[in-house]
């Protein structure tokens, strides 16, 4: 009786300290260039009494920046001191490593029984050409890009990393980091005739994954709302397709297309106040946009081609989508305000899934070719098709909201994964489930407060 | 006029399957169902169509959707790479599936078009729902009415064969036929 009283509480007290057991996505950096940026990450000192670090800050860091492909990730081993403030750093010692950038800190007792973590990013190079500080002035202030006190709690340490990686790096890169932001994705797991189908949301980096929506029947295409709250998703569970908006907090949602035939391929808005979808309710599938709080439709496409996967463009104009109307899908784009539509592609019998890069210069499409089906990039105004990856069933692009990366679903030894690749195409790295395939990720906006 | 026009093609479309499949041994009485459908629905009558052709029914007690040997039988049409169209080998089915729905009203089905996984999902979701309206297009002009058939698509997310060659991928690439009885 007593010892199972201390089995359980040894239970309860392992199960947050493994963290690994959580990831449910597990990730690989696969290949591509190593970057080019060398950066340092000395180990946080943990100050808090009694507790064991439940999450090695530093290690958060440390695979935030590597998967962005921008850093080359200076080895623990070969650091000739272990500094945790700037005071500490004898800069000698880390330009004789090569390092560019250095990042110490530590995990102090913070208010009421919570941590504060106190961080600094340095650029060992800052300021040696110049005379100007005066002679009192420290080194480490000179040299310090960014300096931080963070209140967290033990909850939130992962969280409250992520939001530094998000600092460092856009201290580094000028870009916004997306450290922060969650995907959403599509698992299926048992055999042809026993598939279970989950719609889960995890943080980008494949942690703490929740399943939003659980069914016997398809779940697809899940869409982002421009505020990251609500997903909007295909599922079959009434034995036909229908278009649900899911908020993501609360876990309401409602039906908000389910016409005769294929109701599909539901997009924002970028106002979030309508959906483009694709309908066969007159016969086969055409566009239309969905206003959603007063549920009108208005048809944009009209002939007897498939007309699908709309994607809106960020200026909220024009509507590019994917058609067969040549007699090979292509892309096409039509102005929301209806018009004709134009043709956007002509290289390749296969041009599909198109979506907007943010700053709307590119579209990101699968391109299908006799070696299989790969994720490309289109740019808009020389009509280029750049290919970024080199499967055989590529599917599913979607682009990180700073425009960075491009998150997509891959085949690897007959299960589905996700795999992301740079938007240059230089550094890929796939997301592994344990069990059964996973497949339509999408990657969501910055949550807006 | 486009209606027309596509009758017209249907129509022969049926009259060259039906022809072709008396070639093979096991249809002989296939092809003439066939014909006799046809001109039925030149003749604008609804009572010819009978399954009386059939030799087979003969010595079969019971609902034809049950006997075995009966082209009703086939409830899986399979299909080409990237196309929608009905082969020569499955016309007698569907066009034997379109008559006894035109005999039997209250008989319904619903047509599940699939793909295989080759693609992206939301246009395979389009491919799919092509080949079970050609079904189904083909069922209507055997005299089903449009409320016995219903179609959905579910692209490729219902495979019923998970390997990645063409073996695999030609099982996956169908329209099912499922009676609600």
């Amino acid at each position: 009786m007593f010892k199972k009283i201390i089995l359980m509480s040894l239970v309860l007290i392992l199960m947050p300290l493994s963290m690994p057991a959580n990831a449910v996505l597990d990730i690989e950096i696969t290949g591509g260039v190593v970057g080019e940026h060398p950066i340092a990450i000395v180990p946080f000192s943990w100050e808090i009494k009694k507790t064991r670090q439940s999450t090695a800050v530093s290690q958060v860091l440390a695979s935030d920046l590597k998967r962005t492909g921008n850093f080359a990730l200076i080895p623990e081993k070969n650091f000739l001191e272990r500094p945790h403030h700037g005071g500490e750093v004898n800069f000698e010692k880390w330009r004789a490593l090569g390092v560019e950038s250095l990042v110490v800190g530590r995990v102090r007792p913070g208010k009421q029984g919570n941590y504060l973590i106190q961080f600094q990013l340095f650029d060992i190079y800052k300021g040696d050409q110049s005379d100007t500080a005066g002679p009192d002035e420290a080194e480490y202030k000179i040299k310090q890009l960014i300096g931080y006190s963070l209140p967290t709690t033990a909850k939130n340490l992962r969280l409250t990393a992520h939001h530094m990686s998000n600092l460092i790096y856009e201290a580094l890169t000028g870009n916004k980091g997306v450290f922060t932001t969650r995907i959403a994705y599509v698992t299926a797991k048992g055999g042809v005739k026993s598939k279970r189908y989950e719609l889960q949301v995890a943080d980008m980096d494949g942690y703490n994954p929740f399943t939003i929506l659980k069914s016997s029947q398809p779940i697809m295409s899940p869409a982002w709302s421009p505020d990251a709250k609500k997903l909007a998703y295909v599922s079959f569970e009434n034995k036909k397709a229908q278009i649900f908006v899911q908020n993501i907090d609360t876990g309401k949602r409602r039906m908000v297309s389910a016409q005769k035939g294929v109701n599909g391929a539901p997009a924002w808005s970028p106002d979030g106040r309508r959906l483009a979808l694709s309908l066969s309710r007159d016969g086969n599938l055409e566009i239309y946009t969905l206003d959603i709080n007063n549920p009108r439709l208005r048809r944009l496409t009209r002939n007897t081609a498939i007309d699908t996967e709309p994607n809106w463009s960020p200026d909220g104009q024009s509507i590019v989508f994917v058609s067969d109307r040549s007699g090979r899908p292509q892309l096409y784009q039509v102005p929301v305000k209806g018009g004709r539509a134009k043709r956007l592609t002509f290289l390749g019998n296969y041009n599909a899934r198109p979506s907007f890069t943010p700053d709307g210069k590119k579209i990101t499409l699968v391109h299908g070719t006799s070696d299989g089906y790969q994720i490309a990039t289109l740019d808009l105004q020389s009509g280029v098709i750049d290919v970024l990856t080199n499967g055989r069933l590529d599917e599913s692009p979607s682009i990180a909201p700073n425009g960075q990366m491009i998150l997509y679903a891959a085949s690897n030894k007959n299960r589905g994964i996700l795999s992301i690749v740079s938007i240059d195409g230089k550094v890929k790295q796939k997301l592994v489930l344990q069990q059964g395939d996973v497949r339509e990720p999408a990657w969501a906006p910055f949550r807006k407060p | 006029m486009f209606n027309k026009w596509l009758v017209v093609i249907l129509l022969s479309a049926s009259v060259i399957g039906g022809c072709s499949s008396t070639g093979e041994s096991k249809t002989d009485e296939g092809g003439t169902i066939v014909e006799d459908h046809s001109t039925n629905a030149n003749a604008g009558t609804d009572t010819g169509a009978s399954t009386s052709g059939l030799p087979a029914n003969q010595t079969f007690q019971g609902d034809p959707l049950d006997n075995p040997s009966s082209p009703l039988a086939t409830r899986v049409i399979y299909f080409e790479y990237d196309s929608s169209e009905i082969t020569a080998d499955y016309q007698e089915s569907v066009l034997a599936h379109g008559g006894y729905l035109a005999e039997n009203p209250d008989a319904s089905v619903t047509l599940e078009g699939h793909t295989d996984e080759r693609g992206s999902r939301e246009y395979n979701i389009g491919l799919g729902e092509r080949r079970a309206q050609a079904v189904r297009r083909l069922l209507l002009f055997q005299g089903a009415s449009d409320k016995q058939v219903v179609v959905v698509s579910y692209g490729e997310e219902k495979p019923v064969a998970e390997g990645r060659d063409e073996m695999n991928y030609g099982q996956n690439r169908r329209v099912e036929i499922i009676y609600k009885r």
